[in-house]
């Protein structure tokens, strides 16, 4: 096998991986309980910070590692990193994150935790997801041809 | 305030999606953001989608391990379809203009300090409050 075959196959394996063992975080974390998060989004009314401790434990983790990782050359199966480097904060940013915080707000889910769901097989998770997937298809589409 | 007494499910849930998106910059080099994983699935590049598709079946696969042992773990929205599939919609379009949701901005973008992801998160949580106040509080 040749050291590009090799490289393949393993980011492949890591990438089914990362995503199993973030699955599994998502659903032990409370982020797959949309009126959970919407209690945690609640801060006027009964608000439940405990899934503060979700992006809390995500960012401890990774923010040690990050920092680690990043002092290496290069990835173990690539040849560099591939890290966004934009610094400046534009409308687009910011109308963006807005529109998803509504749509957070409404549905109770992020993108990560309305795959993951679909597991449930409830219609209104399966119509969250087919909604978003197609809206991000769309959104992609208009940009690409602009 | 109702600290509900799951934080420590919080906080190991977490802390397995930091180690994920370790795995992912350690190994491929790559940012674990949902929505863009997603969107290059569905606007794809040539020769880049094939990891996008085992992570997203990799992140089916975690949950239905989860499910398998509680199912409690999962609910559906206390919404009506059409409001599901609104709130599909400005997730969809607000994730790819914003580049980023919770995990690239919240997770990822903060552990290495970005403003852009610092400003996306602090924005998409007010407007998500907002929201959630407008539309009558939890339940």
């Amino acid at each position: 096998m040749s050291d590009a075959e090799r490289n393949h196959r393993g980011q492949l394996a890591v990438s089914l991986a990362s995503g199993a063992v973030f699955g599994v975080g998502l659903a032990v974390s409370g982020m797959t309980r949309p009126e959970k998060v919407r209690g945690f989004l609640d801060f006027l009314g009964r608000w439940d910070p405990s899934l503060a401790f979700v992006m809390g434990g995500a960012v401890l983790v990774h923010t040690v590692a990050f920092w680690r990782i990043t002092k290496r050359r290069s990835p173990v199966f690539a040849s560099r990193f591939g890290i966004p480097t934009r610094r400046d904060i534009d409308a687009r940013l910011v109308v963006g994150a807005a529109l998803f915080g509504i749509g957070w707000g409404l549905g109770g889910f992020c993108p990560g935790p309305g795959v993951t769901s679909l597991v449930g097989g409830a219609p209104p998770v399966v119509a969250f997801v087919l909604a978003m997937v197609a809206s991000l298809a769309v959104t992609a589409r208009i940009e690409s041809a602009r | 305030m109702h600290l509900s007494p799951d934080w420590i499910r919080a906080a190991i849930g977490g802390a397995l999606i930091g180690i994920s998106a370790t795995l992912m910059l350690a190994f491929n080099g790559r940012v674990t953001g949902i929505s863009g994983i997603v969107g290059g699935v569905v606007h794809p590049s040539p020769g880049d989608v094939a990891w996008r598709a085992l992570f997203l079946v990799g992140l089916v696969l975690g949950g239905l391990a989860v499910y398998a042992v509680t199912p409690a773990a999962f609910a559906a929205p206390a919404v009506k379809l059409g409001t599901a599939a609104l709130a599909g919609v400005f997730v969809g379009v607000g994730t790819r203009l914003g580049n980023g949701c919770t995990s690239g901005h919240g997770v990822c973008g903060l552990s290495r300090f970005s403003v852009r992801s610092l400003v996306a998160t602090l924005t998409f949580i007010t407007t998500g409050a907002v929201t959630v106040a407008l539309t009558g509080g939890a339940r």
